[in-house]
């Protein structure tokens, strides 16, 4: 019982003393677990919306999408995930001019995605281009637009925090040793890019494509 | 002190406020976009995802993190507010986990007495046969209700069980998100307002929603979308916090296998509240958006060749069971582990089997996923898919079937005792029996060919529930009352509760089973007397109303004796578990000194043994 009692006095020492740097620490594994709860309870979110498309489509039909646009957006997202690393990097480096650039580098990159999803895919603008889909003629009309507007929703969300972020550092916040605001932000950017890598193929490539009259 | 003083008060001005801000916010873009001003659907939907923001921004939930994106440090507050009665706090937000748990735990109460009253109305409708009092339309809409009113509580009691104890079982010193916490609370609280609301316009296919019919009917059917959708996200963001809780913040010595019972189911639930809660939401996100913007996921179209290019209605069942079947466990878990918590304190004896009731719990849940089909027998999807989840979910009866001989272990040559806890926790197996048993009957395709949509599925379900949640529930509230307020329930009325509720539920249960059997078909309003199910449903009705006034008779067995109670010390059950060890009422912060665990947590009679060790204490 003695030696229990000098652990447990050990522990409310240890308690008494904890430092800042103990407690965030400890926050930060908190803090990741969390985020990463929050991933894999999305991950049924967007399974669900996978699972969807191939219910209604089958794995054998796709609607005609723009493969151009497909493969371009697709790209850009893609290298929008190394801007985000970079900015990652230049933050755990004390370099907040090169964060600032990546950063923001990173929201415009999601923004061209967002622009060649809505004007081209969803023919938001007609005037810019008439798009060939409408959510309700048709199940690939529906599901094409549930998917990308989730997946969308998600990189406005996205974009919003990166600009939290950005200002955040503007004003002084965040130093290489912490930044969990910046971590978290980059990792959620990251997540919501290995979302689109799984709708890519099931939106642009699985199946072959079917013509549709007017509804 | 000022009425707008109340966190819930501002909370209610900001929801009205942003319905109107919201439908007019509509209203002005149709007519910017060139369309007609009023559309219910769009209108509704608009200015109800804006009341639940304004509730959220009224109520304070959301302004510590709107502080953190401007770079305002929010240290966290500890104690009631200084400028306000102390009770004031539980009608605001509060970061402390008990307040937090207290306020789950009153609102599922206060929401299970609302659920159980409408089913005392339409079981008044159904105790003789023709129409009475209620047309088939509000009758239709009071059953509904009665499901998603009391599935709500039922979620909300769960939070308040969860909330309140995890901490203290694991002596930390709160959640690991006390601001994520206090959201999480407040979210429900717009959407159970906005179910209510959803009353005053009817919806009328039950709980599940089936399309076709949810897409045709009234625009309550949007509220109760956008209701449920708002409780969803509360469930994950809870299950999420207490999930990181229960892996972190552990004390010294605590293993997993070490954690109080309790805790391991509450684990194995956030694992399906976390994960599957995603798929309810979706489907009504979908039907939401089939009924507003008309996009096809559930209703099929045809071509001019016969060919479906729309949806089908069967995905949504598809969708909706994987979620609304793990449900049932994510209902019952919890209380299957106060049930296992509390029997070895009554009998003075070690848990049966500690490592295998833990791992039931996980494998219930995870056994739990595979089983969503079972529901959809009669749906006419391929048949060869019966028979993968009628084994899927006959499998479901191993790992309870290792709960019960775990209870029953634990009681075999127990010192029993039989305080008011004890008698419920007793109840909840008897019941829970009742229901496990017309499991496997309905679980077997072949007879549930027969019995689906009827009678019987009705008394099996609530049976389950019943013994699965409601007993432990009331259980769990009177053994943790004395914790909670520091004061002793009164015994006698305690007493009386059980033995009104429990042969009450009995009789209620066998005889809905029994009507089902007759051919009695659920959710309609009126049935054949030629069925000769009368009597058997009159004898359901009275069990109701009986079981009714013994929850009032509990109720106001609470509100009294939290002011005429005897005092009832810090361990008045003699329970190892840490939050015995500490006052009662818990202090605000509830340990003063970190805790150790040392031993096992269910050694009851094992002379010399101690489960924890407080820090400088050592008066165990």
């Amino acid at each position: 019982m003695a030696a229990v009692t000098t652990t447990a006095q050990a522990a409310a020492l240890h308690h008494d003393t904890h430092a800042g740097h103990d407690n965030y620490a400890a926050q930060l594994r908190m803090n990741r677990l969390g985020l990463w709860l929050f991933f894999i309870s999305e991950a049924f979110l967007f399974g669900g919306l996978l699972a969807t498309r191939f219910f209604l489509w089958g794995a054998d039909t796709r609607p005609e999408l723009d493969q151009t646009i497909g493969l371009i957006v697709t790209s850009v997202l893609l290298i929008s995930s190394v801007s985000m690393r970079l900015a990652e990097t230049a933050m755990e480096r004390g370099n907040r001019r090169a964060f600032s650039i990546f950063i923001l580098l990173t929201a415009l990159f999601g923004l061209i995605f967002l622009g060649g999803v809505m004007i081209y895919e969803w023919g938001l603008f007609p005037a810019i281009y008439k798009g060939h889909l409408t959510p309700w003629d048709n199940k690939y009309g529906a599901v094409v637009f549930a998917m990308t507007g989730m997946h969308a929703l998600h990189v406005i969300s996205g974009i919003v925090f990166i600009l939290i972020v950005w200002n955040l550092a503007r004003k002084g916040s965040f130093s290489p040793e912490r930044h969990w605001g910046v971590e978290s932000c980059a990792i959620y950017w990251h997540y919501v890019d290995v979302v689109w890598i799984f709708f890519y193929p099931a939106l642009y490539l699985i199946g072959n494509v079917v013509h549709i009259a007017a509804h | 002190m000022r009425l707008t003083s109340l966190g819930l008060v501002r909370g209610l001005i900001g929801y009205f406020v942003g319905l109107a801000v919201g439908m007019a916010a509509v209203v002005i873009l149709r007519l910017a976009f060139g369309m007609s001003a009023w559309d219910q659907e769009a209108v509704w939907v608009g200015g109800l995802i804006s009341a639940i923001i304004g509730f959220l921004l009224g109520v304070g939930a959301m302004s510590d993190w709107l502080k953190w994106t401007r770079g305002i440090e929010t240290p966290l507050h500890h104690g009631p507010p200084a400028d306000k009665p102390a009770w004031t706090r539980y009608f605001g937000v509060d970061y402390n986990h008990k307040v937090i748990g207290i306020q789950y735990g009153v609102t599922g109460l206060f929401l299970l007495v609302v659920g159980g009253s409408f089913a005392l109305v339409f079981r008044t409708e159904l105790a003789d046969s023709g129409i009475s009092f209620l047309q088939a339309g509000t009758y239709n809409t009071f059953l509904s209700m009665h499901a998603w009113v009391a599935l709500a509580s039922i979620l909300l009691g769960i939070g308040g069980i969860a909330n309140y104890l995890v901490p203290l079982m694991i002596g930390a010193e709160d959640m690991a998100f006390p601001r994520l916490n206090a959201f999480a609370y407040w979210i429900n609280v717009p959407a159970i307002v906005t179910l209510l609301i959803s009353m005053l316009f009817g919806w009328d296919s039950g709980w599940t929603a089936y399309p076709p019919l949810s897409l045709l009917g009234p625009v309550g059917y949007q509220m109760v979308f956008l209701a449920i959708f708002t409780i969803g996200l509360s469930s994950i963001l809870g299950s999420l916090n207490l999930i990181v809780t229960m892996l972190m913040m552990r004390p010294k010595g605590m293993t997993l296998f070490r954690m109080p019972i309790l805790c391991w189911a509450i684990l194995a639930t956030s694992i399906i509240q976390l994960t599957a809660t995603q798929l309810i939401g979706q489907a009504f996100l979908m039907l939401s958006f089939e009924r507003s913007l008309g996009m096809p996921f559930f209703k099929p179209i045809y071509d001019a060749a016969g060919v479906n290019i729309g949806g089908q209605p069967i995905l949504f069942q598809h969708l909706f069971w994987f979620y609304s079947h793990p449900a049932v466990y994510v209902f019952v878990l919890p209380g299957l582990g106060v049930i296992s918590e509390l029997l070895p304190v009554f009998a003075r004896k070690p848990l049966f089997g500690y490592r295998w009731v833990a791992l039931s719990s996980l494998a219930i849940a995870l056994v739990g996923f595979l089983v969503w089909g079972h529901h959809m027998f009669t749906s006419g999807y391929q048949p060869y898919l019966r028979v993968v989840f009628m084994i899927s979910t006959l499998l479901v009866a191993v790992p309870t079937g290792v709960k019960f001989f775990s209870w029953l272990g634990t009681l075999w040559g127990g010192r029993l005792t039989f305080p008011t806890p004890m008698l419920f926790t007793l109840g909840a197996i008897s019941v829970f029996l009742i229901g496990g048993l017309s499991g496997p009957i309905l679980a077997t395709a072949a007879t549930d060919l027969f019995l689906h949509d009827t009678y019987f599925v009705v008394g099996h379900f609530h049976a389950t529930i019943f013994g699965g949640f409601v007993f432990p529930f009331f259980a769990a509230i009177y053994y943790w009352y004395p914790k909670i307020t520091g004061r002793m329930y009164n015994e006698t009325l305690g007493k009386l509760h059980f033995w009104l509720m429990t042969p009450g539920f009995w009789l209620m249960s066998l005889a809905q089973m029994t009507a089902g059997t007759m051919g009695m078909r659920r959710r309609i309003a009126d049935y054949d007397p030629a069925l000769g199910v009368e009597n058997v449903q009159l004898l359901v009705t009275i069990a109701g109303f009986v079981i009714a006034f013994s929850i009032l008779i509990m109720i106001y067995n609470l509100f009294t004796s939290a002011e005429i109670g005897v005092l009832a010390g810090n361990n008045p059950w003699r329970s190892r578990s840490p939050e015995w060890q500490i006052p009662s009422p818990v202090p605000e912060h509830s340990y003063a000194k970190p805790i150790a665990v040392v031993g096992e947590p269910y050694d009851y009679g094992l002379a010399g043994s101690s489960y924890i060790a407080m820090a400088g204490a050592g008066d165990d």
